[in-house]
């Protein structure tokens, strides 16, 4: 079935929004959008397995709540793409705003090229539900801020270092960040440590740089082979006696 | 919230105001229909050496004539009129917007280095200050600020802003938080050739505040973005600190960092820090600052406020999002994002 097609020229968010949502209600699966500029709230609490395609600049909080459907931005993304998201897949070719993945709780977010501060502030998960965020270029200052739960990756695979800036995990009490090549130990934030990511830990990223691989063109394989470093809480509560006393 | 965008052409080549109007309404969402302001640079080269004094007057019958006099005694009014406007519907007149092309006479104050600036700053302060239901807003040469409550089209619409033409425009949008929403309170704010826009709030407001009327400059506006403005004008303009070392004063790096640093730059920072440690300015805000000969965008060293910028030829543009660039300019090249509390600068050639 061919993607049904969307004009957003002059669609203000709730416009569009409310075709998607029509459109999803009638049991499309493929949905493309051309024009997107600064349209906020794209596929927010939107369920179901539909596919929305998204050519231009989509507006903050793209997928907030989303819960199933896949979102392909072919442009830049502003803040929080993923907020709060529950399950589903965004893949944006091209960079991100600050706090990608805020407080993401499920579902997958692969990012081609750079992403603004904060990415992954608050991620968290339960159970099965596991989010993951891939980064392939860089990352801003304060990655993984007040971390709980889920998965980052960042590949570095820009001009420049994959972070070169203050606080990674500043306040980090669960959950792992996975960052290509080295990373000097005074840009770790309070309460992270940092260890050679080694074969098991490998192991869990493989699958998600295979997908990411495949979605930009590169070989998973040897993206893979390369040295990784992990930085995780350093205790199973680190903050216990910053706020509680016992 | 806020929604905030610059463009200057370091070529001076000149935009009209309907391309700045679109960008800022593109950012609806960071705005609550209470306050908008433009601000434009090169739009009055009739009157190109004359203060060009923005001015709202509460009755205007019964205001004006004090005003007048003062300026009188203190220079001459080359030229006054009422800004024109046009009513919308959406929009409550609150105030007159009225303008005046004023040349300060230097021999009032002829002890100074730079009569002229210290004439009509010290007019602002002490008419804004006096309360006497006119409030000068606006007092560049060559430029103006243009504002009022309202939502960022009708702002536009009333003043009509796309019959003004410049090579620096400032846009903003407000989503006041702190204080209410009031003519006087809706951004840029201007002193001079100093324009600033603002999205965020400065926390140290009381110490910077305090630390700037001990230079004679008094807020009257009831919003922490007029202490920034202030600040540029006593930093750059009267102690003449390069912008990057004044933005150093105002957007440090963190004591560790600084403590990395090779000796030489440790030393001049850590100076920096201790002499300008009550113009610090704290809390979340991203901000464009404007003046004839350049614009500069910078954030708080945290980053907890958007700020991007995008090139395209001689033009430069900030802004809170890619968007609202890409709406005035979709031939934009890279946009990318500055380092947290490091100046993105742009200059007009010479």
């Amino acid at each position: 079935m061919a993607a049904y097609r969307i004009d957003a020229a002059d669609l203000s968010y709730t416009q569009l929004n409310q075709i998607i949502r029509a459109r999803v209600a009638e049991g499309t699966k493929e949905i493309e959008i051309e024009n997107v500029l600064g349209q906020r709230f794209i596929a927010d609490g939107l369920k179901g397995d539909v596919r929305i395609t998204i050519h231009g600049v989509p507006g903050g909080d793209l997928g907030m709540f989303m819960s199933g459907p896949t979102c392909i931005v072919h442009g830049n993304a502003e803040h929080a793409p993923g907020n709060t998201m529950d399950a589903g897949t965004i893949v944006i070719h091209g960079s991100a705003g600050d706090a990608v993945a805020h407080s993401m709780r499920g579902g997958k977010i692969f990012v081609r090229d750079d992403i603004g501060y904060r990415g992954g502030i608050h991620m968290k998960e339960y159970r099965s539900k596991r989010p993951c965020l891939v980064v392939g270029g860089s990352a801003r200052a304060f990655l993984g801020e007040y971390m709980a739960g889920g998965l980052i990756i960042v590949l570095g695979l820009g001009t420049g270092p994959a972070i070169s800036e203050r606080g990674i995990g500043s306040g980090i009490h669960g959950g792992e960040i996975f960052v290509r090549g080295e990373v000097p130990p005074h840009l770790l934030g309070v309460g992270a440590k940092i260890s050679p990511a080694g074969r098991e830990e490998k192991e869990r990223m493989a699958p998600l740089i295979g997908e990411f691989a495949g979605y930009f063109g590169l070989d998973g394989e040897s993206l893979l082979s390369e040295e990784y470093v992990r930085i995780a809480p350093s205790s199973s509560r680190p903050f216990a006696n910053k706020y509680v006393w016992e | 919230m806020c929604g905030i965008i610059g463009v200057i052409d370091r070529g001076r080549k000149e935009m009209d105001g309907s391309l700045i109007r679109r960008a800022l309404s593109l950012m609806k969402e960071r705005g609550s229909g209470e306050g908008a302001g433009y601000a434009v640079y090169g739009c009055y080269p009739e009157f190109k050496d004359c203060y060009a004094l923005h001015v709202f007057f509460d009755d205007i019958h019964v205001t004006k004539g004090a005003l007048d006099e003062t300026l009188r005694r203190w220079g001459e009014i080359v030229h006054d009129e009422e800004i024109p406007t046009r009513d919308q519907p959406n929009l409550r007149r609150v105030h007159t917007p009225w303008r005046y092309f004023f040349r300060p006479d230097p021999k009032m104050m002829s002890w100074s280095t730079s009569p002229e600036d210290d004439i009509v700053t010290n007019l602002v302060m002490s008419v804004n200050t006096e309360k006497k239901g006119a409030l000068i807003f606006s007092s560049g040469k060559n430029m103006g600020v243009f504002k009022a409550s309202g939502w960022p089209e009708d702002v536009a619409d009333f003043y009509r802003i796309q019959d003004y033409n410049g090579y620096l425009w400032l846009g903003h949008n407000r989503y006041p938080t702190n204080t209410p929403g009031w003519w006087g309170g809706a951004h840029p704010f201007n002193l001079l050739g100093w324009s600033v826009v603002h999205n965020g709030e400065i926390t140290s407001y009381g110490t910077n505040q305090r630390y700037i009327q001990s230079f004679g400059y008094h807020c009257t506006m009831f919003t922490d973005t007029e202490v920034v403005a202030y600040l540029f004008d006593l930093l750059v303009r009267k102690h003449q600190l390069p912008e990057d070392l004044a933005m150093k004063a105002l957007a440090p790096p963190f004591w560790d960092e600084i403590d990395r640093m090779e000796e030489k730059e440790r030393e001049l920072d850590t100076a920096i820090r201790l002499t300008y440690g009550p113009a610090l300015m704290n809390g979340p805000f991203a901000i464009v600052v404007a003046r004839p000969d350049m614009m500069l965008g910078i954030t708080d060293r945290i980053k907890l406020r958007p700020l991007v910028a995008g090139e395209n030829g001689k033009k430069l543009y900030i802004s809170s999002e890619e968007a609202a660039i890409r709406r005035m300019d979709p031939e934009v090249g890279k946009v990318s994002m500055p380092r947290a509390g490091y100046p993105v600068i742009g200059r007009v050639e010479s």
